[in-house]
C-alpha cells in the first residue's frame, strides 16, 4: 500500500500549501486593519498603543463623505447599466446560435485583456476629442467598458447550463414573450445575474486605473488612497482603506445571506 | 463569395442572438473601438501636439526605437514571464486540489481566493507596504523576536514580483482549475492500467488535455502584467520603470500625447498578437460552457 500512503501525503501537502496561499492572500488586508488602529502618526510594528481616533476623524470629515458618495454613485450606476447590457450580451454569447457568434465572443472579451491604465488614457483622449468634460459620470462610462465584458463572461457560465427547451415548452403552452422572460428565463438565470451584479459593483468600487484618468475634478476613494500613498504615510490611508475593505465585506456577506434565503425559498417551492 | 442581398441582411438582423448582441456591441464600439482608433490616430501626429488634423508622421515611432524605451519594454516582458512561471508553480497544486481532491470544500476555497479580487488593488498593495516597510510588520517582528533588522525590502524588484504574483494569482488559478477538470479521470486510470508511469500520464494525458485552461491562465496573466502600473509604482518606487509607467508619464507629466499614443500602440500590438494566438487555438464554448 505504498502508493496510497504517498497519495495521502501529497494530499496533505496540497491542503497545507493551499492554506498557506490563502493566508498569504489575506495577510496584507489584516496589516491594513491593524495599522488603522495604531496611535502613532508613523507606522511602527509591534504597535505600542491603540486608538480609534482616526476613525472618528474619518467619520466626521466632510471630504471623506464626498469621496464615499462619489465612489458609491459610480459603482451603483455601473452595476445597473452593466447588468442590463451584459444580460442580453450573455444570451448572445451562450444561448443563441447565430452567424457571427464566434467572432462576437472574441471581440466582446477584448477589453478584459486590455491594460486598464492605457484604456483609461485612451478614454481621456476620447472625451477631450468629443468635447466632454470629465467628471464622475465619464468614469461610469469608462468603468462600463471594462466591467460589461467581465459581467458577460460571468453570466455566460450560467447561460450555458440553461436548457432552451424550457422556454420552448412555455411558448407551446401559450405563454407570451414577456411571461417567458419574467417567469422562466430571469428566475433560472438569477444566480448568474446576482453574481454578475456583485462583481460589477465591487470591481467598480475598487477600481483605480480607469478612475485615475476619467474622473476629472471628482475623486473616488481608491484615487484618494493612491494620491496619499505616494506622497508619504498618513494614518488616514489605512483607516479609509479598512473602511472600504469592511464595506466590501459587509456587501458580500449581505449578498450571501440573500442568496441563502433565495435558494431556501426555491427549495421549499420545489418540495411543494 | 456572392454579396448578400438586402433581405438576407434583414433576416440576419432579426435573429434573437443578433438583437441580444446589439446593445453591448454598440456600446463597446463607441466606448472601446472609438478610443482605440483615436490613440492610433494620435500616434501618427507630430510630437507634443494636441490636434488630430496635422500631416501624419512616423517620428514618434522612430524616436521610441532610437530612445531607451526598449529597457521598459524589457522589464515589462521580464516581469510578465517571471510572474507567469512563478504562478504556474504556485497554482498547479492548488488547482489540482480544487479540481480533484477538495470535493465539497472546493466552493469555499474558490470563494476565499476570489474575494480578494473584489477588494481594491491599492489597499492590498498598501498592506504589503506595511509588511515590508522599515520598522514595518516583518522588520519589526524580526527586531523584537531575534533582535535583528531586515529593512530595505521595499522598493526592490523582488517586492514588485511579490506584488504581481499576489495580485494576479486568481487569474492564473481559476483557468487552471477549469483546464485540469477537463481531463477525464477514467483516461488516466486506463493509461495507468496499461502500464504508464506517473510522468507519462502527466505528459501525455494531463498536460495536453488541460492545455486550453493553462493557456488562458498563462496568457491572461502575462498580458495583465504587461500593462500593469500600480505594483511597480507602489512596491517598486523608483526601482524599475515598466512600460505602462512610461505611457502614463508621457501623457501626464510630459504632456506628449502623440508619444504616449505611439507607446500605447506598441504595447497593444504586443498584447494583441499574444491574445490573437490564444483565441485561434482555444474554443471558448468548450472551456467556459464545458460543451
Amino acid at each position: 500500500m505504498a502508493t496510497s500512503r504517498s497519495q495521502g501525503l501529497s494530499r496533505r501537502l496540497i491542503i497545507l500549501w493551499t492554506t498557506l496561499v490563502i493566508v498569504f492572500l489575506y495577510a496584507p488586508m489584516v496589516a491594513v486593519v491593524l495599522a488603522s488602529f495604531s496611535k502613532q502618526r508613523y507606522f511602527k510594528f509591534p504597535i505600542q498603543s491603540w486608538t480609534d481616533k482616526w476613525y472618528q476623524k474619518a467619520f466626521s470629515s466632510l471630504s471623506v463623505r464626498e469621496l464615499l458618495w462619489t465612489s458609491l454613485s459610480v459603482a451603483a450606476l455601473v452595476t445597473i447599466i452593466s447588468v442590463v447590457l451584459a444580460f442580453l450580451g450573455a444570451l448572445a454569447f451562450a444561448r443563441y446560435d447565430w452567424k457571427g457568434r464566434k467572432l462576437y465572443q472574441r471581440l466582446i472579451l477584448l477589453p478584459i485583456f486590455f491594460p486598464q491604465a492605457v484604456l483609461g488614457l485612451a478614454m481621456l483622449l476620447w472625451f477631450s476629442a468629443i468635447g466632454v468634460t470629465t467628471s464622475w459620470q465619464t468614469a461610469v462610462f469608462a468603468h462600463l467598458v471594462w466591467i460589461t465584458p467581465i459581467v458577460i463572461l460571468i453570466m455566460s457560465i450560467q447561460v450555458y447550463s440553461f436548457d432552451p427547451a424550457l422556454e420552448e415548452a412555455a411558448y407551446d403552452l401559450g405563454a407570451t414573450r414577456w411571461q417567458v422572460l419574467t417567469e422562466i428565463t430571469l428566475p433560472i438565470l438569477s444566480p448568474g445575474i446576482i453574481s454578475g451584479a456583485i462583481f460589477a459593483f465591487l470591481l467598480s468600487w475598487g477600481n483605480f486605473p480607469l478612475s485615475l484618468f476619467t474622473t476629472g475634478a471628482d475623486q473616488t476613494i481608491p484615487e484618494w488612497l493612491y494620491a496619499k500613498m505616494v506622497s508619504g504615510y498618513t494614518p488616514m490611508v489605512p483607516t479609509l482603506g479598512s473602511l472600504t475593505l469592511s464595506s466590501a465585506a459587509v456587501f458580500l456577506l449581505t449578498a450571501y445571506i440573500i442568496w441563502l434565503a433565495i435558494s431556501a425559498r426555491r427549495r421549499r417551492m420545489e418540495n411543494r | 463569395m456572392a454579396k448578400p442581398s438586402q433581405s438576407d441582411k434583414i433576416s440576419w438582423l432579426k435573429q434573437p442572438g443578433v438583437l441580444a448582441a446589439l446593445p453591448a456591441s454598440l456600446f463597446l464600439i463607441i466606448g472601446f473601438a472609438g478610443p482605440l482608433l483615436l490613440v492610433v490616430g494620435y500616434s501618427f501626429m507630430p510630437s507634443k501636439t494636441f490636434s488630430l488634423l496635422q500631416a501624419p508622421t512616423f517620428e514618434n515611432y522612430t524616436s521610441i526605437i532610437s530612445d531607451s524605451y526598449y529597457i521598459s519594454f524589457f522589464w515589462s516582458l521580464a516581469m510578465a514571464l517571471t510572474t507567469v512561471v512563478l504562478l504556474f508553480i504556485i497554482c498547479y497544486p492548488i488547482a489540482y486540489g480544487m479540481a480533484r481532491l477538495f470535493n465539497r470544500w472546493a466552493n469555499l476555497v474558490t470563494a476565499l481566493i476570489a474575494i480578494p479580487i473584489l477588494i481594491s488593488e491599492n489597499i492590498r498593495l498598501f498592506g504589503w507596504v506595511l509588511i515590508l516597510l522599515k520598522n514595518g510588520i516583518f522588520d519589526g517582528s524580526m527586531q523584537s523576536l531575534f533582535d535583528m533588522s531586515i529593512s530595505g525590502l521595499l522598493f526592490t524588484v523582488p517586492a514588485i514580483i511579490l506584488g504581481l504574483v499576489y495580485v494576479y494569482l486568481p487569474f492564473t488559478l481559476f483557468p487552471l482549475v477549469i483546464g485540469i477538470s477537463m481531463v477525464p479521470e477514467a483516461l488516466k486510470e486506463a493509461a495507468s492500467d496499461l502500464g504508464a508511469t506517473r510522468w507519462q500520464i502527466f505528459r501525455e494525458i494531463e498536460l495536453p488535455l488541460s492545455m486550453p485552461g493553462l493557456m488562458i491562465g498563462g496568457i491572461l496573466t502575462f498580458v495583465l502584467v504587461l500593462g500593469s502600473l500600480a505594483e511597480a509604482k507602489i512596491l517598486g518606487g523608483q526601482a524599475i520603470v515598466m512600460i505602462a509607467d512610461d505611457i502614463e508619464s508621457s501623457f501626464t507629466f510630459a504632456q506628449n500625447w502623440p508619444k504616449g499614443s505611439a507607446l500605447s500602440v506598441l504595447l497593444i500590438a504586443l498584447s494583441g498578437t499574444i491574445v490573437f494566438f490564444l483565441f485561434k487555438r482555444v474554443d471558448l464554448d468548450r472551456v467556459i460552457g464545458r460543451r
